[in-house]
Formats: C-alpha cells, structure tokens, sequence
C-alpha cells in the first residue's frame, strides 16, 4: 500500500529533478525576476523615506509576478503526455499530489523571492526598523498563501481556455486579504510598528485554505 | 406553480412603485446630505440582496458538492449572476453618493471594499463558469464558490483592521437612523428581494429548459437504429 | 485457453451507459459483460466511442448516467491496484529516462522492489539501462515503454488506447505477440485501435461500436453485417 507521504516526497523530489533538467524555465525565470525589480525601480523612484512606506507593496507585487508566472508552469509537464491520467489511474492519492506541487511550487518561488530581495535592499536602500526575522516568517506564510491557493487554481484552469489568464484571475481575488496582510505587515515591520494582527491573520488564512484546499483537490482533479 | 409567477411579477411592480415614491418622495430629507442622501435607499438594499444570493450560492454549490443535483448547480448559477447584477448596484451608487457629499469618488469604506472584493470574486466565478468546458463546469465552480464564501470573513476582517490602522471616511453613516427612514429602507428591501426573487426565478426556467434540450439533442438517435453496417 | 466447461467470470460490466458532453452523447447506452482472461479488441470509426468506453472502465471519466463494474466494484478506486492503462500520448515524463519513469510510477503503486522495473521493461523489449530520456524515443519504444508503465502493477486487466498508433510494424507485432503472452496468462485485455488486422488472430473478440453503442460482437475479423 503506497504511504501518502512517501508519494508525496517522490513526487516532489521527481520535480525538483525535472526542473533541475530543463534548466531554461529556472533561468528564464530568475531573469523576469530581475527585470521585474528594475522595472519596479525606474517607476517607483526610491528615495529613503518614502521607499519604506512603498516597499512593503512594490515587493508583494513583484513577488506576486513571479508567483504567477511560477505557478503557470506547475501543471504543464502533467498536461504534456497526459501523464496526469497516469497519476489518476494508479491507487496514489489526489493530496499527495497536490502537497507535493504545493511544497514544489513554495520552494521555487522562494527561490526568486531570495533573489529578488537583495536587489529590492538595493535599489531603495531598505533598512528594517523593526525585527527582521519577523519580515522572514511574513515571506514564509505570504508566499505559502499565494502558492496553495495558486496551485489550486493552476490545476482548476487546466481544463478551461485561456488557462494563462484563468490562473491570476481566480488568483487575485481570493488572495486580497492575504496580500493586505502581506503588504501591511511587511509595510509595519519596515517602519517599525507592530505587525503581530496581520501575521496571525496570514497564518489563519493559511490553514483555513490549506484545509480547503487539501479536502477539495480531489474533486478538481477528477472533474472533467 | 404557474400562476405564481405572474402574480410575483404584479407585487414586484407594485412594490418597487410604491418604495420608489417613498425613497424619492415620502421618506424625510437628510439633515446634512440633502437630496443626494436618498440613493442610500438603493445602495444599501442592493447590498443586503447581493449578500443573501451569494450566501444562497454558497448553500447551493455545497449541496451541489455532496449530491450532485442538477437543480442545486442551477441555483448556484443564477444566484451568482443576478448577486453580480445587485453588488454592481452598489458599485456604481457608492461613488455617485460619496461624491458630492465628501468630494471624493472612493474610499477604503467597509461596505464599499468588501462588496467590491465580494464583485470581484463572484465575477471570476462567472469567468470561470463560461471558460470551462461543460461537463466539468459545476464541479469547479461550486468548489470556487466555497472558496470565497471561506474568503469573507477574512475579507471583512482584515479591511476592518485595516481602517483601524488607516482611518478612512465612512460612506453610509454609521449611528441611528431616523425610524422613518428604516421603514423606507426596509420597504424597498422587499421590493428589491421581490425583484430578484422574479429575475432568479425567471433565469432559472430559462436555464434548466436549455439544459433539458441539449440533453435531448444529445441522446436524439437513441432511438434510432444503427447506421447500416459497412 | 480458457476452459470451455467452467462458466466465465464477468469481469466488467457496463449497464446502459450514456456520456453526454454538452449537445453530443459520446456513449448512447452501452450494455455489455466482459469475461476474464480474453483479448478483446475495440473497433470502430472516429467518434463511435471507443475511448470514451476505456476511459470510462479506467475511472477516468465519470458517466453522465449508467453503471460500471470492475471487478466487482463500482468504484473505479477500489480496485485501481489491479488495472493498467494505456493511451496514445505515451503518459510518460520526456526528460526522464525509462527506468526513472518506471521507478517513480512504481512508488505510486506502492512497489518498493526496483527489480520489478527493469523486469517490466525487459518483458516489452527495451534496454533497462538505457540512459536517454523518453523524450528521444523512437515512436516504438515509447509505445512499448509506456506498456511497460502499464504492466508495472501486474494488473489483472489491461486498458489499451491505440498502442499501435504510429509504431513501426516489427515494434507493433512484437506489442501484439506480448499481449497474446500477457492474455494467456489470464489476464483481460482491452485494446481500442484503428488497426484491426494487427490483432487478426490473436483478439478473441472483436467489438464493433458505432456512434455510441455496440453494434456486434464478432469472432474473426468481418465487420457486421458483410455476410448477410
């Protein structure tokens, strides 16, 4: 009897390894990440004191580009090939497969976030006035949001036409009080002020969808 | 059932005529608004419907969920298209009120902000329903509708917390209404739950009376023998 | 062969099956029993149903109203352990090597034993050590590799989707000469194809569909209706 978690470590590991193999859709992606942030920077002239007020938004929106883009590409090696009536015909359960393009899905776009980062220190000189490891955990639960619920909708749009757009449009509206917590938390945490209600909003947002997401997956992926 | 339509149609008429007057005429003038205070009687109904028809379609996508009917999938459609219609009411009216009385167009008001979120939802929602292919279409979207029932209160939630943080001006009034204008208020709630309870209703035959021809079409040769053999 | 005097097992049975997708019913009331251990092949014109049928039996696609038995469930999911499917695209991962492929879809199945990969993919022809990805397979091989994928689990029945489709003939009998094995062994085979006469003389029965239903089931390879 196959064990849930050892299906959903193969499946992850599998993708790490395809997406290791096909280097160009990492390399493409890093690079639309730093064009995202420079293009971010000519439009949103960083000077010190209001770049901190901006920051915490201009960084969500970069990262919520490079998460769509990310997530539009979640589901296209099992649509190739078919190889998803594969994984649906054998006895593995929908979750597994589900986790395990969640987890794949938060490492990769935590990957562009770390680049990205750096350059957005960068260019508008952000200094922290408040904890910076809380500005760690706001990524970890930000970027978890994002990913369920867009793993989610990626795998709702694969039957539908216009699957490109489908994904950011079921996306973005569910995800806006997400992306208020995001950005105000990280907004606070630069200033200094306090952004413990946002986080635990992010948190509770998290689990709610994580649930919802996870007890309806299997009805998504066989509907057809 | 047949003559029950008809005489809805007739009370709708009467009431959305009668709670006209009383918006427009009877109910008393706002103190400090004026005249412009009276779409209050259109904004604030329109919400309250859009509200009940998109809690309608939450309970229909999840008894669609669990027993597969045809009919609850039918509700859950027509509840999000006239909602849609409702919380577009309330859209347009926000503005139109907020701008003569406090000279800007929008604000980050509670009921504004959630019913624009809630607007943008359930129109992504009818996207989804109109670019999926059919067979699937009421399974996807009644699991969407789940998604953003879960969405609301956080929605509410995080803009209330919001405007703690950031106080925002408040369209609507918050504090006691005059009982006079409650009663105008409540008066053209039911004209406007009369009036969307016609055009659901009405939506609804049309929708199931195109299903059922298509399934007939579908299964026309059944009946037929097979084709000569070759 | 199977024994004449013992009375077959039905395998699957399909009852009145109909799928309609939007205005076009692809299946119109299917009725039928399929026995075990028998080679069936699955005829007919584009748009008569054939893989509608077989992606119904593999639980892939949900009828709009009918029923389904495999092996005695209703539910596709219960006995998932003991079907294998395979389709014209190969369902195979194009960057992967074969062996890779075969390990992973075995992790699925819950097969720990590796051996039993490479035993798979030997018993279709192909080289288990072969490092190229499927991707730069010939169209033969990826057939032949994605049956191997088919036969990971051992399943009891086979569900066969155009598995000739675009195969080179040597591959192609090879394909048919193995199932004949597989059959023999007392497995039940289904395989949908344009390609009758790949399966003249190894199929034990042919079934004729035709916009949507069975028309005849026949013996040898004649359509129904020639020697009438």
């Amino acid at each position: 009897m196959p064990s849930p978690t050892g299906i959903t470590r193969a499946t992850l590991v599998k993708d790490l390894r395809l997406e290791w193999r096909s280097k160009d859709a990492i390399n493409s992606m890093l690079f639309f990440s730093l064009l995202v942030v420079v293009v971010f920077s000519f439009s949103f002239d960083p000077n010190a004191e209001e770049s901190r007020q901006i920051a915490g938004g201009l960084i969500w929106v970069a990262f919520l580009f490079a998460a769509v883009v990310a997530l539009n590409q979640t589901w296209a090696r099992e649509i190739r090939n078919q190889v998803l009536d594969a994984y649906r015909v054998s006895p593995a359960p929908a979750n597994s497969l589900f986790l395990a393009k969640a987890i794949g899905n938060f490492i990769f776009v935590s990957v562009l976030e770390a680049l990205m980062t750096p350059l957005f220190v960068l260019f508008y000189q952000l200094r922290p006035l408040g904890p910076a490891w809380q500005l760690l955990v706001v990524a970890a639960l930000g970027t978890w949001a994002l990913v369920v619920n867009g793993t989610f909708f990626a795998a709702m749009s694969l039957r539908t036409r216009s699957r490109e757009i489908m994904l950011p449009l079921l996306l973005f509206p569910i995800s806006i009080p997400a992306l208020l917590a995001m950005v105000q938390a990280t907004t606070n945490i630069l200033t200094g002020e306090g952004a413990r209600v946002w986080m635990a909003l992010l948190l509770s947002y998290d689990l709610v969808f994580t649930t919802a997401c996870l007890i309806l997956f299997e009805t998504v992926l066989n509907a057809e | 059932m047949k003559r029950a339509f008809p005489i809805l149609g007739i009370l709708t008429a009467i009431l959305l005529s009668y709670s006209l007057y009383m918006a427009l005429v009877v109910a008393p003038t706002e103190q400090t608004m004026g005249d412009v205070q009276r779409i209050f009687y259109y904004h604030v109904p329109s919400a309250w419907t859009a509200f009940i028809l998109f809690t309608i379609n939450f309970v229909a996508s999840v008894v669609y969920l669990i027993r597969r009917k045809q009919g609850a999938d039918i509700v859950a459609l027509v509840s999000a298209e006239v909602g849609v219609v409702f919380c577009t009411i309330v859209l347009v009216t926000g503005p139109i009120w907020a701008r003569p009385v406090w000279g800007i167009w929008w604000t980050w008001d509670m009921r504004l902000t959630s019913t624009l979120v809630l607007w943008l939802i359930y129109i992504s929602y009818l996207v989804l329903r109109r670019f999926s292919a059919s067979g699937e279409t009421p399974l996807l979207a009644a699991t969407l509708s789940i998604f953003g029932a879960l969405c609301v209160p956080f929605v509410y939630f995080s803009i209330w917390f919001f405007r703690t943080q950031h106080p925002q001006p408040v369209i609507g009034g918050g504090g006691s209404i005059d009982p006079r204008m409650l009663h105008v208020l409540l008066i053209n709630w039911l004209a406007f739950s009369c009036f969307a309870l016609l055009i659901c209703w009405s939506r609804y035959r049309l929708e199931k009376l195109q299903r059922e021809v298509e399934q007939a079409q579908a299964l026309e040769s059944l009946t037929q023998s097979p084709g000569s053999p070759r | 062969m199977t024994d004449a005097h013992i009375q077959p097992t039905p395998v699957i049975t399909v009852s009145n099956l109909i799928k309609q997708f939007g205005r076009f019913a692809a299946l119109r009331g299917v009725t039928a029993e399929f026995t075990s251990g028998k080679l069936y092949a699955i005829l007919g014109d584009n748009g008569a149903g054939k893989t509608t049928l077989l992606r119904t039996l593999a639980g892939l696609s949900q009828p709009t109203s009918g029923q389904v038995t495999v092996l005695g469930a209703r539910k596709f999911h219960d006995v998932c352990h003991q079907v294998g499917y395979m389709a014209h695209p190969s369902l195979l991962y194009d960057e992967m090597s074969g062996l890779e492929n075969s390990e992973y879809f075995a992790r699925l199945y819950g097969i720990a034993d590796n051996s039993r990969c490479a035993a798979s993919i030997r018993a279709v022809g192909l080289d288990p050590d072969l490092v190229r990805p499927v991707g730069q397979y010939s169209q033969g091989m990826r057939q032949r590799m994605s049956l191997a994928r088919a036969l990971l689990n051992d399943p009891k029945i086979l569900l066969l989707d155009e598995p000739f489709s675009n195969v080179d003939v040597h591959s192609a009998g090879d394909m048919v000469r193995l199932l004949g094995r597989t059959r023999d062994q007392g497995k039940t085979i289904f395989v949908v194809t344009h390609q009758a006469s790949l399966l003249d003389g190894t199929a034990d029965e042919f079934v004729w569909m035709e916009a949507g239903q069975i028309v005849a089931r026949t013996r040898d390879l004649k359509p129904p209706g020639v020697m009438t």
